[in-house]
């Protein structure tokens, strides 16, 4: 047998014929993840173009996440169409405040290793953390999958991405996302899958911010190989797992020891430079939360520094945990409690400011550091205002001083 | 005659459609008035239909929001040629039926502004001085899906997908 990439092994398994990079695979599909944003689309598609329902409801999700609650009646209104057609077709609701899709659906397990998932919002690679296929499609695609239950890909070539040694310090897997992606630029995996190879490293919460970055080098698909704390979570089929030998297209070596906080700079997310060089400029919000970085890991990291300290004068901090489950933790080991004295602000679980529709709308000229994963021209609110993209552990000491900052920079508590 | 409408690289989905300007937010029926609301505010009231769109590499990056380029076709822009897509992008062209070219070097000689004669059935651009651009023809797989005018006409006649046994 030729070996094969991790993306080749599941599209070969999942599809009817053993394939490689290049070639083009129909597969099953194990769930289809559609978003309030445009589940008034999807519904329409199949309805009205494809005069049909869900082929499989149970392996079709909506997810009230990106403006929830409704911030307006036309937005209710799209709400309201997705919980009637729930009810109608019997396809899985998670409504208001249950969470932001990757994250609900990684809790749900309706992710898990070996699985294909279809989501109608780009960083539907977060499931590979869990050594799931998820990529990200429109909604045609998400309706025609509906339908029918299946969906055609080109599969794709591979990145690999080696991590070696062991982070040092307040850097996180942010922070290695981010320098990956420098590394590749926003379009060095165009249609190639990412295979990170961790090791043992890094929780489900951790690997799933390295996966969901990895849109933002263009990737059809972000896999972290499974190790560690999946291997004690999921049972991993062996076909999962890359074979030694499998062809690259790329590769490239991340020495962790050696890595420091990153932050990407306006407008896009490749612009990274090291926190340390952009260090005192003012902030006017800073934004933990995120599909990316909205995980009780991050906000225990953000607590342990806000512990004893409050937000600057001039500046607000806007938390948003990803999900009930993570909300409900957070108050219950007390963190959020630390969070909250510390003077932030905190939202219904959800996607929150991120795309610039709600809770935290910036103003012209305004500077954001925020947890997210875009920092695009007009991304979070007025086309003049800046975004700043960090890990939890910059976002929180930068809302403490008020201006760019590390947690080393903090005065003792 | 069409107008050539010339963007740089990276021309991503919140440039193409800002996300608080979806469908969803201000109504299926004006959301389109919006695109490029940001980058080039007079774009949506100045396109007319079967201008061109010609940008650089990586079109379309971002949010996989579809509701970005239905803008475009609801403005009924004639086509888009661009030096590389982004992918999820890239389906919701096909999807849609917009035609998606690909070329490293007609973008760089199409100017901002320019009138030009565009052909989509042979994928020839006549300018004003009379030079021809010839587009590469798109892949097979899709040749066979645009046949029917996109990949969910061909799946709603077929009930499979181009090139699928």
């Amino acid at each position: 047998m030729t070996p094969q990439t991790m993306a080749e092994k599941i599209l070969s398994k999942r599809g009817t014929k053993t394939v490689f990079a290049g070639e083009l695979a129909v597969v099953e599909v194990d769930n289809v993840m559609i978003v309030d944003s445009i589940a008034e689309s999807v519904i329409e598609i199949l309805e009205t173009e494809l005069e049909t329902l869900p082929k499989y409801p149970e392996r079709v999700s909506i997810v009230i996440d990106h403006v929830a609650p409704a911030s307006s009646v036309n937005v209710a209104k799209s709400h309201q169409a997705a919980r009637a057609f729930a009810a109608k077709t019997g396809v899985k609701l998670f409504d208001v405040g249950r969470g932001i899709c990757h994250q609900v659906l990684i809790e749900e397990r309706l992710a898990f290793p070996g699985a294909i998932v279809l989501g109608s919002d780009s960083h539907s690679t977060t499931y590979g953390a869990v050594g799931a296929f998820g990529t990200g499609m429109g909604a045609t695609d998400i309706a025609i999958a509906a339908a029918s239950g299946k969906t055609w890909l080109r599969v794709p070539e591979s990145v690999k991405v080696n991590l070696t040694g062991e982070l040092v310090g307040d850097v996180s897997a942010k922070d290695i996302a981010l320098e990956m992606i420098r590394v590749l630029t926003a379009d060095g995996a165009t249609y190639q899958s990412i295979e990170i190879h961790a090791g043992d490293r890094f929780s489900r919460g951790e690997r799933m911010t390295l996966a969901n970055l990895c849109v933002e080098a263009g990737a059809k698909a972000g896999m972290v190989v499974p190790g560690g704390e999946i291997l004690s979570m999921y049972e991993v089929p062996d076909w999962v797992y890359p074979d030694l030998g499998a062809k690259y297209i790329k590769e490239i070596t991340i020495d962790l020891s050696s890595l420091t906080p990153r932050m990407s700079v306006p407008s896009y997310v490749d612009n990274v430079e090291t926190v340390a060089s952009l260090r005192g400029k003012h902030v006017d919000q800073v934004f933990i939360g995120t599909c990316t970085n909205g995980r009780l890991e991050d906000l225990h990291v953000a607590a342990a520094i806000l512990k004893g300290r409050r937000v600057a004068a001039n500046t607000r901090l806007l938390v948003i945990p990803a999900s009930s489950e993570v909300l409900e933790q957070a108050m219950a080991d007390g963190s959020l409690l630390t969070i909250i004295q510390a003077g932030a602000t905190l939202s219904t679980p959800g996607c929150g400011p991120c795309m610039g529709r709600h809770q935290g709308v910036l103003a012209p000229g305004e500077v954001c550091v925020s947890t997210s994963n875009r920092n695009f021209i007009g991304r979070m609110g007025d086309a003049s205002a800046e975004i700043y993209l960090a890990s939890p552990a910059v976002a929180a000491a930068t809302a403490i001083m008020g201006s760019i900052a590390l947690p080393e920079d903090l005065p003792y508590g | 005659m069409a107008r050539v409408w010339k963007f740089g690289d990276s021309i991503n989905t919140d440039d193409i459609l800002p996300g608080k300007f979806a469908p969803f937010m201000v109504g299926a029926d004006v959301f389109h008035r919006y695109a490029f609301a940001h980058f080039r505010p007079e774009f949506a009231a100045q396109v007319k239909p079967g201008d061109l769109l010609v940008g650089g590499r990586n079109w379309g990056l971002g949010s996989s929001r579809e509701y970005a380029p239905k803008a475009l076709k609801k403005l009924e822009v004639g086509g888009i040629i661009a030096q590389s897509y982004a992918r999820i992008h890239y389906r919701n062209l096909l999807n849609l039926g917009i035609p998606a070219f690909e070329s490293s070097i007609i973008p760089e000689l199409l100017v901002d502004g320019e009138e030009v004669e565009f052909d989509l059935e042979t994928g020839r651009i006549t300018r004003l001085d009379g030079t021809i651009l010839q587009l590469p023809a798109p892949p097979e797989f899709l040749r066979e899906a645009l046949k029917e005018g996109s990949i969910l006409e061909y799946y709603k006649k077929y009930q499979k997908f181009p090139g699928e046994s």
